[in-house]
């Protein structure tokens, strides 16, 4: 088969090129670039950085597959780091590894694979595709549960893994290393990228305020009563749930309730008062192509380390669904991703309201 | 799988006698071309023979001939060694087109930024930079006017005769980068009117590193490279005698099959240009057809990006390339296309094919045949993905 590899210059997409090559497959390696890396600006990130894509060429060079390099910096800007910063504006907190994955990897990448022949895109995800029993498409979550990597792919459709795989799924991350180490490719000792590609510091504050300064909205924050406790410098600071950085002082510590943009309100309160048992989500997605009939019964998973809790779910259109957790969950953040398994099969997901 | 090269522009292969004469060199000629012994001489009399064939293919004087390590570093010599030579004059603006290759136009930014006043020429939709426009834009003030021979992406052959009088009638330097156009198209430093030439051996079959500046005699330079006494003064380090004694046999081939390679490549291109500008929709080419070098078709695709088109021909084992993508930098319109007002999304769908000697009929027919195909595939793929 004739594969393109999306190649980060990381460890896994490197090992998952280097299995298909093994396996005898036609691989073509091809790294995304996504940001400026013109002089000077090449400190930027953790992932695809310059050094990043180096990686990524050698090793291609070592397991004799060609590589490109193909520019994404402007559709990179406009899909997922616009929408990072939008979603902080609206008071949202994002994911921009999924919108990454669902509008760059497996849309506008996807198609250059298709473009150069190619009759699937492989990438380095901790994720599984099985057929299932009717002919569809399953998504399983990593056999590596530590590095499952399901949840950044809820908004797959059946079109996309058709032509998607995920070589290292069926792995774990130690195997993973071992493959690299006996390949000798020259990555296998390198570090998990961890943070945010493009907000290496993790200070995403600072990264909004420089990409978008106008956002740098001050306002009050209140109390469940709508009292005024104290100010704010802009509501991208914060997120639900957070405790660090409101500078108040009180008797019970306080969080984050809930974040009021268009007034530039943020809300505080104790940790109780964080508790939700239900939701709605929108642009959701379910990876078997139709919505289940009435309610389902799922774990669901609302953040990236969240271990999935029992819910039930319907559809409310093609668009929504509303779930209920059968215990109260702390902190449902908006703008994260909320994430449907059975077992473990990725249903679909959504992004909470 | 047979692979076809349509990148000549980039660099050329190493003509057989070529690396027959470097493998030579490197082995027997090893001595120091600065040395008085017989080692020495043996290296010297090697790089002064490079030197006359260099100056043959320029229609120029040996001495005028100084070797350096690339067109890179011709230019920006010719152009801080104008600058600085020139500073006490109290001329203190620079002119050259807006289309120069970035060793040109990042020089000048340099200099820009120590106080030069840098204006960049205007070219006309095919590329060229018209006299008038130099005449409007030329002060007595002016230090150096640098207008390229040929441009490399499209190979447009400036009118060097012309803007070398008007830059005359003012006093001010000419250096001309042709780069792009030595070994492709006759040269005749005098009849061109210039004052600095540049030259790079690898994109006439000769080897990389290695490069050459013609300055009329007569033109001081302030040294690029100072330390040993090597070329008269004028650039110092030892001499890469290998590198040199390539580019000799490099420019004496040129010399020898440039009218007969001219011909002979100029139909080829014209056969790809016809045959892919026929069998493409949406094909258009960029630039003037003519004055150009034979040797190269710029041509942009509707609803294509170059960086795709890229992909898949060498996928397919087409090699060509293309002006806007820069892997290693931000994805930037060709300023080439640019300068010449095309549309953006014409500047971002260009391919250049570039021949040289070793290209064949069959190899044109081949990449007319797959040029179609590919394109209606990248085209119809554009909304695959599914995105919501």
């Amino acid at each position: 088969m004739k594969i393109v590899v999306a190649m980060s210059g990381g460890v896994d997409s490197s090992v998952a090129a280097a299995l298909l090559a093994e396996q005898g497959h036609d691989v073509i390696g091809v790294s995304m670039q996504l940001y400026d890396q013109s002089e000077g600006q090449a400190s930027f990130g953790t992932c695809c950085t310059i050094d990043d894509l180096y990686d990524a060429r050698r090793v291609a060079a070592a397991i004799g597959i060609p590589h490109y390099i193909v520019n994404f910096e402007n559709r990179f800007t406009e899909q997922v780091v616009g929408n990072f910063i939008s979603e902080y504006a609206a008071g949202r907190t994002p994911i921009p590894c999924s919108h990454c994955n669902s509008d760059l990897k497996f849309s506008t990448l996807l198609e250059r694979a298709l473009g150069f022949g190619a009759d699937a895109l492989a990438t380095g995800h901790y994720a599984r595709i099985d057929a299932g029993p009717d002919g569809a498409f399953v998504l399983r979550r990593g056999l590596d549960m530590a590095k499952d990597q399901t949840y950044f792919l809820f908004s797959l459709t059946q079109d996309q893994l058709a032509r998607a795989a995920f070589p290292v799924g069926h792995l774990d991350k130690a195997a993973v290393r071992r493959h690299a180490e006996r390949l000798e490719l020259r990555v296998a000792s390198k570090p998990d990228s961890q943070e945010i590609c493009f907000v290496p510091d993790g200070d995403y504050a600072k990264f909004i305020e420089t990409a978008a300064p106008e956002l740098k909205r001050p306002g009050p924050l209140v109390n469940q009563d709508g009292e005024v406790v104290g100010r704010h410098e802009g509501v991208h600071r914060y997120t639900i749930g957070q405790r660090k950085g409101l500078g108040l002082s009180s008797r019970e510590p306080l969080y984050v309730l809930e974040i009021r943009s268009p007034a530039a309100e943020v809300v505080v309160g104790p940790r109780s008062a964080l508790e939700r048992t239900a939701l709605t989500a929108s642009s959701v997605n379910w990876v078997a192509g139709t919505a289940p009939e009435g309610w389902k019964s799922v774990a669901a998973q609302i953040r990236h380390k969240h271990a999935a809790a029992a819910a039930r779910v319907r559809a409310l259109d093609e668009a929504c669904a509303e779930l209920e957790f059968e215990e109260a969950q702390s902190a449902i953040t908006p703008g994260q991703a909320v994430v449907f398994y059975d077992g473990d099969v990725c249903l679909g997901g959504g992004w909470i309201d | 799988m047979a692979r076809i090269y349509l990148d000549h522009n980039a660099t050329t292969p190493v003509a057989p006698e070529v690396a027959a004469s470097m493998d030579r060199a490197v082995r027997e000629l090893w001595g120091n071309a600065s040395s008085v012994h017989h080692f020495g001489q043996q290296a010297k009399a090697a790089v002064d023979n490079a030197r006359s064939h260099v100056a043959a293919l320029l229609g120029a004087e040996a001495s005028e001939i100084v070797f350096t390590a690339s067109g890179t570093e011709s230019d920006n010599f010719a152009i801080r060694g104008a600058a600085e030579a020139l500073e006490p004059t109290g001329r203190r603006h620079l002119i050259a087109s807006s289309i120069e290759h970035e060793a040109v136009l990042r020089t000048l930014a340099a200099l820009a930024k120590r106080g030069w006043r840098v204006t960049l020429l205007p070219v006309d939709p095919s590329g060229i930079v018209s006299p008038e426009v130099l005449e409007c834009a030329i002060t007595d003030d002016t230090a150096l006017v640098s207008v390229m021979h040929a441009n490399n992406e499209i190979g447009t052959v400036q009118p060097l005769a012309a803007l070398a009088q008007i830059a005359k009638a003012h006093g001010a330097l000419v250096h001309t980068d042709a780069v792009q156009s030595a070994g492709k198209i006759p040269i005749d430093v005098k009849a061109l009117g210039v004052d600095l030439l540049s030259i790079s051996a690898h994109k006439f079959y000769g080897p990389k590193g290695v490069g050459a500046m013609w300055l009329r005699k007569g033109v001081r330079l302030m040294p690029f490279m100072t330390g040993g006494r090597q070329e008269r003064n004028r650039r110092a380090g030892t001499e890469n005698v290998p590198g040199i004694v390539g580019l000799g046999v490099a420019a004496q081939r040129a010399s020898a099959t440039l009218e007969e390679d001219a011909v002979r490549i100029g139909a080829l291109r014209d056969r790809l240009e016809a045959g892919v500008l026929a069998g493409v929709t949406g094909a258009e080419r960029n630039g003037a057809a003519t004055p150009r070098v034979p040797n190269t078709t710029n041509i942009s695709f509707q609803r294509i990006e170059s960086e795709s088109l890229l992909i898949g021909l060498d996928l397919d084992g087409i090699a060509v390339s293309s002006g806007s993508a820069c892997s290693s930098g931000t994805l930037e319109p060709s300023h080439v296309l640019k300068a010449m007002g095309l549309p953006h999304m014409r500047t971002l769908s260009s391919i250049r094919f570039s021949l040289g000697t070793g290209t064949t009929e069959a190899e044109v027919d081949r990449v007319i045949a797959v040029l179609p195909r590919l394109v209606e595939k990248l085209r119809s793929l554009a909304t695959v993905g599914g995105r919501r």
